[in-house]
C-alpha cells in the first residue's frame, strides 16, 4: 500500500514561517488570505496488503519519529499502489 | 571520572566541548560515534551542538534515534549526568529525556550573538557554581531555539523549580516560552541549554562565563 502522511501544527502553535508565506502573498497582491500554515508531507510504500495492519504500523511509525506530538498533528491517507 | 562527549555525523561542538572536561576533569574525555551500540559506564555525558543528520525532519529527531542514544538514555536512568548544549538540546527533548520542543526561532533568522542570562536555578548539577539569579553572558548560536511546550508543562517546570537558565529581561533571541534558555530533568542531572558554554570557557574567548558549568559538574561528581 502506499501511504501519505501529512504533519501540521497544532492549532495555538506559532508558525512563523505561515506567517512569512502569508506576508509575502499579500505583498504579490493576493488579497483576503489569511492563516496559511506551513506542514510536511511524507510519501510511504509499505509492504502490506491490509488497511488496518498498515495504518496501525504509519500510526507508530507517526509516534516514534515522524511527527512530534507536542507541536504536531498527524493525518494518515492509504490507497492501493 | 569518566565523560564521553557523543559525535553524531553533523556535531561541530564536540572537540570545543572535548577541550572545556578536559581542562575540568584533567583527562580527555571519551569521544563516542553515533553508530556505537556499546559505552563505557560513564558519570558525565554531553550531547554537543551542531547539525545532527543535517537536522533532517526535525533538529534531534534522527539523532534521538540512533544506536548511541539507547545507550545514553539507560545511563541516564541509571544516575548518569547528561548536558545537552545547542543541539544536545533538542536531542534530549527528542529522546524523552527532558520535556517540550526546540522550534525555529520566532524571528527566522538564524542568530548567533552573545546573550545575557539569568541563573534561575543553581541548584542543578551543572550550574551549582553559579550564584542564584547571577547574569551570565554566553553566546547563542541557533535557528531552532524557540523553547516550546504545553501551559501544564511549563508549570510543572516552574512549580518543580527546573527553569535553569532563561534570556535576561528583552534579550530572548528567539521567542523561547518564559524566556527559557535552559532546562532540567526533575532530579536535576540532565541538563538542556541553548547557549555555548564551550564558546565562552576561557580568557582568549572573551570571557569565562561558560566554564563553570564544566567545572560545577565535576565537583558535584567528584
Amino acid at each position: 500500500m502506499k501511504a501519505t502522511i501529512h504533519i501540521t501544527l497544532k492549532n495555538g502553535v506559532l508558525d512563523p514561517q505561515g506567517k512569512a508565506i502569508e506576508n509575502a502573498l499579500g505583498s504579490l497582491g493576493f488579497g483576503g488570505v489569511d492563516d496559511v500554515r506551513q506542514g510536511k508531507l511524507i510519501e510511504v510504500s509499505l509492504d502490506e496488503s491490509d488497511a488496518d495492519k498498515a495504518r496501525a504500523t504509519l500510526t507508530d511509525m507517526c509516534e516514534k519519529l515522524l511527527a512530534n506530538t507536542v507541536i504536531e498533528n498527524y493525518d494518515i491517507h492509504l490507497s492501493e499502489a | 571520572m569518566q565523560a564521553a562527549v557523543i559525535v553524531f555525523p553533523g556535531s561541530n561542538c564536540d572537540r570545543d566541548v572535548a577541550v572545556c572536561l578536559e581542562a575540568a576533569t584533567g583527562q580527555a574525555p571519551i569521544m563516542a560515534w553515533h553508530g556505537d551500540a556499546n559505552l563505557p559506564k560513564c558519570d558525565l555525558i554531553v550531547l554537543p551542538g551542531g547539525f545532527s543528520y543535517g537536522d533532517y525532519l526535525r533538529c534531534g529527531s534522527m539523532a534521538a534515534n540512533s544506536p548511541i542514544m539507547r545507550e545514553v538514555v539507560a545511563q541516564a536512568h541509571k544516575g548518569a549526568a547528561v548536558l545537552g548544549i545547542c543541539n544536545g538540546f533538542q536531542v534530549l527533548t527528542e529522546c524523552g529525556l527532558l520535556p517540550g520542543v526546540l522550534m525555529q526561532n520566532k524571528g527566522l533568522n538564524f542568530v548567533c550573538r552573545n546573550t545575557q542570562l539569568n541563573v534561575t536555578n543553581n541548584k542543578t548539577a551543572f550550574t551549582s557554581l553559579y550564584s542564584a539569579g547571577e547574569e551570565i553572558t554566553i553566546p547563542v548560536a541557533h535557528n531552532e531555539g524557540n523553547y516550546f511546550a504545553d501551559d501544564d508543562t511549563l508549570k510543572q517546570l516552574q512549580d518543580e523549580d527546573r527553569i535553569a537558565l532563561t534570556y535576561a529581561k528583552g534579550d530572548n533571541p528567539n521567542g523561547a516560552c518564559l524566556d527559557i534558555a535552559g532546562i532540567s530533568d526533575a532530579s536535576g542531572r540532565i541538563v538542556g541549554m541553548m547557549p555555548h558554554p564551550e564558546r565562552r570557557a576561557e580568557m582568549t574567548l572573551g570571557g569565562e562565563d561558560g566554564k563553570r558549568m564544566f567545572t560545577g559538574i565535576v565537583e558535584v561528581l567528584s
